[in-house]
């Protein structure tokens, strides 16, 4: 019967359509926050470890958005999350003496480090001195891939040129390049050509795609890199969860928040030191 | 390059380890695809068949609109609907931002032109051979539309299909409007972004494996289906 | 009875005919004219059609048979002139009650059965009862369950004829029915459109095929050139048409 052809075949589209809607469905129980942060700290599997702990403890499922510190900001001042956890300060205080932002409080550290390929074609392996460093690989004309993205890093780049008198714009296309991408992106893109990088040192470590490359220059205070935490301003944005986002501020700053951003380790090497103080 | 050589075997004991997450993954990837093109296809069919039946001032612009629509960066579809659902933007007290269901309207967008665009010339291929006889016996726009859409139901699996692609490939619209959440908002290619920035290319090429295997599944069936509506002259 | 009829209309209805269709009737086509991309196609056509009976359109190839049946059933708007049913000019009101055959049958793709129930449905009664009824008398019961597109050419015009009457037409349009059908279709599809000119059905027809033309028609229509040249009773007609173009055309010539 040609009816019943019109209906298996309909009700073949049915089913596909309500197996579609039968998955479950995102967080029943809606005790959540989002948590906008960088692509550092996403991509070193902190999060994987230290948010179940936390879930577990308090029943707030904490969704992280991991996208650059420009963008986080951004994302965080239209009111699109909870908490911002990014890592550059002047721009964090920036957000909060304008309002978007409750308070800000430091939480943890790691450093930058700069990696590049093994036949070092600038000579900079083993320096400490980064304005230096940035300098002669400058001088050598030798390829350094940027995040130029506007992000923590790419602005702690930005600072490092700046202290090296290297004018990064007349440069840019030549052997500087700025990908307009993530940290991970800008590694591959670095090992893919030859190019010597500035990298958070957690992503680094995690970093599955090295190749040849080590690090070159690490240990300058200057490479000192500080994440902080902010509540975003309920004032401003009357939807933020307070209570919640509170709740996850104050496990973070407390003793058994930063013990366990200790405890994280990856290949042995721990990836981030707390430093911050509950207040 | 060892890595090919790796993904596929990281593909395949990816698969079949039924990895819990990976099965989330997958499962969000067609949960979204698929309501996605429910959406786009209802809507879509109707525009193709409108389109196709219909003559009117301003058709031909409307074609030009819709057949150029179907080269919208996935990106900025991302960012326009990112900016309606936004908590800043005029849809924000939806509060849909990072769910599931902004990335189903952000495919639905994605993918609604090429639905439209595709079953117009579908359908009206179909319209030209039926024209003179549907005139004949007087059949109503509306339901000329409808018989349309059920004769060329087998063509036009072929062009959900092509949407359906389109939609569980694309990666810069769900990234934005999702956020990649993890056991949220990630699917298989906002994965495949994760892991590839991560730098692990070996498991992020596997997820691309598993990505095409479902897609050739998909088609297979599909094609299936077609060869025994062709033996019939269904299609 | 009207009595408004011109003297020449051809009136070939039985005496016990019901005559439901007798208020399109006459059929007046007056100073009819079709132009398509500066072309003159059909050029100035007067003609009257009367109820009932089989009328056959005759002419060589290019001469406009096709388009004026198209005209008739309003599937081409006429550049010039008019065509009145019954006095009424042609809208869907009157379309509904005429149907059409084309030369090439369109088939849905569907099956036999549901190639009937889209018209059934159409004219708002979909029945399983009237669908077989249907499918028996075009010889097609057995097929009902197959796809339409793979039936034969012959069958597939079966159904086309069966389908058109499936709407109990007033008039029905055949334009070349059979052109591409072997003998046996043919008689089967001449013995189903005599059935209907039996109940009633005003059967207007083209056809190229003489033996056709004899068997068939009440009264015959020659066109040459978008022009009619003759309209006369079947009889006269090919016994001595009143053209020379008709005989020359009856006798195997091409006419120019």
């Amino acid at each position: 019967m040609t009816t019943i052809k019109r209906i298996t075949f309909g009700a073949a589209a049915l089913a596909l359509a309500v197996a579609a809607f039968q998955a479950p469905p995102a967080q029943a129980d809606g005790k959540s926050i989002i948590v906008q942060s960088t692509t550092s700290t996403q991509n070193s599997g902190l999060y994987d470890y230290m948010l179940p702990i936390f879930e577990k403890k308090t029943g707030i499922k904490v969704n992280v958005v991991a996208v650059g510190t420009g963008q986080a900001i951004k994302n965080a001042q239209n009111c699109d999350g909870d908490v911002l956890l990014v890592h550059a300060k002047p721009a964090e205080e920036k957000f909060v003496n304008a309002g978007f932002g409750v308070k800000r409080s430091d939480v943890m550290y790691n450093d930058f480090i700069v990696v590049g390929p093994a036949n070092d074609p600038a000579k900079v392996g083993g320096m400490k001195d980064a304005p230096k460093a940035f300098k002669m690989i400058a001088a050598a004309n030798a390829i350094f891939a940027s995040r130029g993205d506007n992000s923590g890093t790419h602005k702690k780049e930005v600072r490092l040129w700046k202290a090296a008198e290297v004018d990064i714009k007349k440069a840019s296309g030549e052997w500087y390049r700025e990908t307009g991408s993530g940290m991970g992106a800008t590694l591959n893109a670095a090992v893919g050509m030859g190019a010597y990088a500035l990298t958070d040192r957690a992503t680094w470590i995690s970093f599955k795609n090295k190749g040849t490359y080590k690090i070159q220059v690490e240990g300058d205070k200057q490479l000192f890199n500080q994440y902080g935490i902010i509540l975003v301003n309920p004032k401003k944005c009357p939807k933020v969860k307070q209570a919640e986002a509170q709740t996850f501020i104050d496990w973070v700053l407390s003793k058994d928040g930063q013990d366990t951003i200790a405890s994280y380790k990856l290949n042995g090497l721990q990836l981030f030191f707390p430093n911050g103080k509950s207040s | 390059m060892q890595d090919f050589g790796e993904a596929f075997f990281t593909a395949f004991s990816l698969l079949f380890s039924f990895d819990a997450d990976l099965m989330e993954v997958i499962g969000l990837s067609l949960r979204v695809s698929l309501t996605a093109l429910l959406v786009a296809g209802l809507i879509g069919l109707s525009i193709g068949a409108l389109l196709a039946v219909t003559r009117f001032p301003g058709r031909g612009v409307a074609l030009v609109v819709v057949n150029s629509m179907m080269g919208l960066p996935p990106v900025v579809v991302g960012l326009i609907i990112y900016m309606l659902l936004s908590n800043a933007g005029p849809l924000g007290f939806l509060g849909l931002l990072y769910t599931p269901t902004a990335m189903i309207i952000a495919q639905a967008v994605l993918i609604l032109p090429i639905i439209a665009a595709l079953s117009r010339q579908v359908i009206e291929d179909l319209h030209n051979e039926y024209a003179d006889q549907f005139r004949s016996f007087c059949v109503p726009t509306g339901r000329m539309m409808a018989e349309l859409l059920w004769d060329a139901r087998y063509s036009l699996l072929t062009v959900m299909l092509a949407g359906l692609g389109r939609a569980m490939a694309e990666v810069g619209a769900v990234i934005i409007v999702g956020g990649n959440i993890n056991h949220l908002t990630r699917v298989m290619t906002t994965t495949i972004a994760l892991e590839t920035s991560k730098g692990d290319l070996a498991l992020a090429l596997g997820l691309g494996v598993v990505l095409l295997t479902i897609a050739l599944t998909i088609n297979a069936a599909v094609m299936g289906l077609n060869a025994t509506a062709k033996r019939q002259a269904y299609a | 009875m009207r009595d408004l009829r011109p003297a020449n209309v051809i009136d070939l209805r039985n005496t016990q005919d019901s005559g439901a269709g007798a208020d399109l009737f006459p059929l007046t086509v007056e100073d009819l004219t079709y132009q398509a991309g500066g072309t003159v196609l059909i050029k100035g056509i007067d003609l009257t059609l009367g109820a009932g009976g089989v009328t056959v359109i005759m002419g060589p190839n290019g001469a406009g048979k096709s388009l004026l049946l198209r005209l008739l059933h309003g599937l081409l708007e006429p550049s010039g002139g008019w065509i009145a049913w019954g006095g009424q000019p042609l809208d869907d009101a009157i379309r509904r009650r005429q149907a059409m055959v084309f030369q090439r049958a369109v088939m849905l793709r569907r099956s036999v059965a549901a190639n009937i129930d889209f018209v059934l449905r159409l004219r708002g009664r979909a029945d399983p009862a009237r669908r077989r009824e249907i499918l028996e008398h075009a010889g097609l019961a057995d097929r009902a369950e197959q796809p339409a597109r793979l039936l034969s050419g012959g069958e597939q015009q079966r159904l086309a004829l069966a389908r058109a009457l499936a709407t109990e037409p007033d008039v029905l349009f055949m334009d070349e029915p059979t052109s591409n059908l072997d003998p046996a279709s043919t008689l089967v599809i001449e013995d189903i459109t005599k059935a209907a000119r039996d109940r009633g059905t005003k059967i207007v027809f083209i056809t190229h095929d003489m033996g056709q033309a004899r068997r068939l028609a009440d009264d015959v229509v020659f066109m040459h050139r978008g022009k009619v040249l003759e309209h006369s009773p079947a009889a006269a007609f090919f016994n001595q048409p009143a053209s020379a173009e008709a005989g020359d055309y009856m006798a195997g010539k091409i006419i120019l």
